[in-house]
């Protein structure tokens, strides 16, 4: 049997070693903190791709604090108020304009929403570049498809408490996709809005969603991924294994300690991510419109649609692939189909440790038809998120379904062309560049 | 619980028969919390009917409503846009209003009681977006040039004609739907209901 904690972690005689030889024989702290912090070995090749799980924590964090407290603030209310305004809508007037600080905690609520996507679609991208995906980590991978999917969710829910123009309507399009799905299409969206319309109930547990339910499987589900990160090591941009060559004492010869070295480094990342950060809070807060909508600064009005609704910027890439769909297969509408395509679409990327059938990891030593075929990805990526935000147009029309087509093509022809590249020798040990 | 190999089966049994029972338990567990997502019986309860008064309403105005949540429009047609709606026969998904999309008294020509009043849910049949009117003819409100008037919908662009009747190959698979409704009198209108005096 290992040594427990009571025999391994013994004091030094101070008094803070006392204590910390108390509590080791009862907790296991000291375990922890060198398990995961101090003696978790990372490689030392690690470049910029590798701040932004760092970050994606930070802005948790935030979201988490800022939210904590505006929801002393917000009421999830729809009725009217005196003034012919509703409620939920009137409190956040209220926090904007007569809580102390208040905008500044609803600004960087609002801008944090938008960097948590921009963080976490940059983290899923460097997995693309360096293989990150790949055996023995998939298990990393699904818990981060399925902290995607929960913060698409959590965003999605958000965006309603406002009680906005396009707070409103995006929730009915959206609610009303469910009603695609045929024989309990309708039942299953009155369940979600709790009644026949988009109303106080759709609301009030949204609200719930959004404030309890929602983050707490988001932190488990962050526990979970970082648990499993700590398990198999971390990847580098060589896409190679550093426990393959141990020293003597079992360390990785290409390892680092977390801390000091990466913890110091995530700082720099972090300084320059508030830079950036602040910049938007304080002098774009709306972000030209992509990142609060100006719709959205008019009261919900069930009987109005505005001229033109969109979802926000990261869901777009998928409300284009939504509306690209216009053909009726197997006697089933296109408004299903089209849903069904938007889902493939997000929950795709799970599939990826098994389609990528590539000898090699990282992109430094794949060839020319991954760097192709990635970068094509990313231009329809961002191309499909273009078009969502602008109305429906043939051209558009026909661009988003080109770019839906490359899409999936990418992903479920990978098991073949992943195989058919041009490689390079992988290195032996990792290389710094 | 291994004792040299042997088994103890009723003992498993045993274990099995409640971990059956207790796994029971727990799905029954969820009942109340489901059921309580779906809309509550004040939810239910707040479809009354609405009366409205058309007398104020001139010819080629609209109005509209709030019954049940939904926007209820209410169009005064001109001879002119009843005139559109033959032509469109061959344009439109649903000429004869076969679906389901309207009381059997408004399933006609033009899908309403009295030839000029159209009484129609202002929800798009595709997502639920509120379409918004363009009633002049030709590309003066940003439409085709062989336009007639009617609605587009802001959201994904499916285009109904004065009757509500959706244009083909457009995303939204049905009609707009006509509510039950019933004249009182002349001028005033109740929706929600087919019969007076109910």
């Amino acid at each position: 049997m290992a040594a427990g904690n009571f025999e391994k972690y013994k004091s030094d005689g101070s008094i803070g070693g006392n204590l910390l030889e108390w509590v080791d024989a009862r907790f296991p702290a000291t375990s922890m903190w060198k398990g995961h912090i101090s003696e978790y070995y990372a490689p030392k090749n690690f470049n910029f791709w590798y701040f932004f799980g760092s970050l994606a924590m930070l802005v948790l964090v935030i979201q988490i604090v800022t939210g904590i407290f505006l929801v002393m603030h917000y009421k999830p209310d729809a009725a009217l108020n005196v003034n012919g305004v509703p409620v939920a809508f009137a409190s956040v007037e209220y926090i904007m304009r007569d809580v102390p600080g208040g905008w500044l905690i609803r600004y960087m609520h609002s801008t944090g929403a938008s960097a948590f996507f921009v963080v976490v679609y940059l983290h899923m991208f460097r997995g693309l570049l360096y293989g990150s995906y790949r055996k023995p980590r998939e298990l990393i991978w699904l818990f981060g498809v399925g902290i995607f999917l929960v913060l698409m969710g959590e965003a999605f829910f958000g965006y309603l408490l406002p009680w906005g123009q396009m707070s409103f309507w995006g929730a009915q399009v959206i609610v009303n996709l469910f009603s695609a799905i045929p024989v309990i299409g309708n039942d299953l969206s009155i369940l979600i809005r709790g009644d026949f319309v988009v109303g106080d109930a759709t609301l009030n547990r949204f609200f719930s969603f959004h404030v309890i339910a929602f983050p707490l499987v988001l932190l488990g589900l962050v526990a979970a991924h970082v648990l499993a990160l700590h398990e198999t090591g971390s990847n580098n941009p060589d896409g190679i294994e550093i426990k393959a060559n141990k020293d003597k004492n079992g360390i990785p010869l290409d390892g680092i300690p977390f801390h000091p070295y990466y913890t110091v480094k995530d700082i720099v990342g972090v300084v320059v991510f508030l830079f950036v950060f602040s910049a938007v809070l304080f002098f774009a807060p709306e972000g030209g419109g992509y990142f609060l909508e100006y719709n959205n600064f008019y009261p919900a009005d069930p009987l109005k649609t505005p001229p033109h609704i969109a979802p926000v910027w990261y869901f777009t890439p998928y409300y284009s692939i939504l509306r690209a769909m216009v053909w009726n297969f197997f006697g089933l509408p296109a408004k299903f189909w089209g849903v069904v395509a938007m889902g493939a679409s997000v929950v795709i990327f799970a599939f990826l440790p098994w389609l990528d059938r590539s000898p090699v990891k990282s992109i430094r030593y794949r060839g020319p038809i991954y760097k192709t075929l990635l970068t094509l990805f990313v231009i329809c990526f961002i191309v499909l998120g273009y078009l969502g935000t602008q109305p429906p147009s043939p051209m558009g029309e026909i661009v988003s379904q080109i770019c839906t087509l490359f899409y999936f093509g990418f992903f479920l022809g990978m098991p073949w062309w992943s195989r058919m590249d041009k490689f390079k020798p992988v290195p032996e040990r990792v290389t710094m560049k | 619980m291994s004792n040299q190999g042997k088994m103890d089966c009723g003992r498993r049994r045993l274990i099995v028969a409640t971990a059956a029972v207790g796994g029971a338990g727990a799905v029954v567990a969820l009942v109340p919390f489901v059921s309580s997502l779906l809309p509550s019986e004040r939810a239910k309860a707040a479809g009354a009917p609405v009366e409205v008064d058309i007398g104020k309403l001139e010819a080629g105005q609209m109005m509209t409503v709030e019954w049940r949540g939904k926007p209820v429009w209410i169009i005064n047609r001109t001879t002119d846009m009843l005139d559109t709606l033959p032509k469109l026969d061959g344009q439109v998904a649903d000429p004869k209003s076969d679906k389901d999309m309207q009381p059997a008294y408004a399933k006609n020509e033009t899908r309403s009681i009295k030839k000029e009043f159209m009484v129609v849910i202002g929800i798009c049949t595709h997502l639920g977006c509120s379409p918004s009117s363009k009633f002049k003819a030709g590309a003066e409100e940003g439409m085709p040039a062989d336009w007639l008037g009617g609605f587009l919908c802001p959201c994904h662009g499916s285009t109904f004609d004065f009757a509500g009747r959706v244009y083909k190959s457009k995303p939204a698979p049905d009609n707009l739907e006509v509510p039950p409704h019933v004249y009182l009198s002349d001028s005033r209108i109740l929706i929600g209901e087919d019969k007076k005096g109910a």
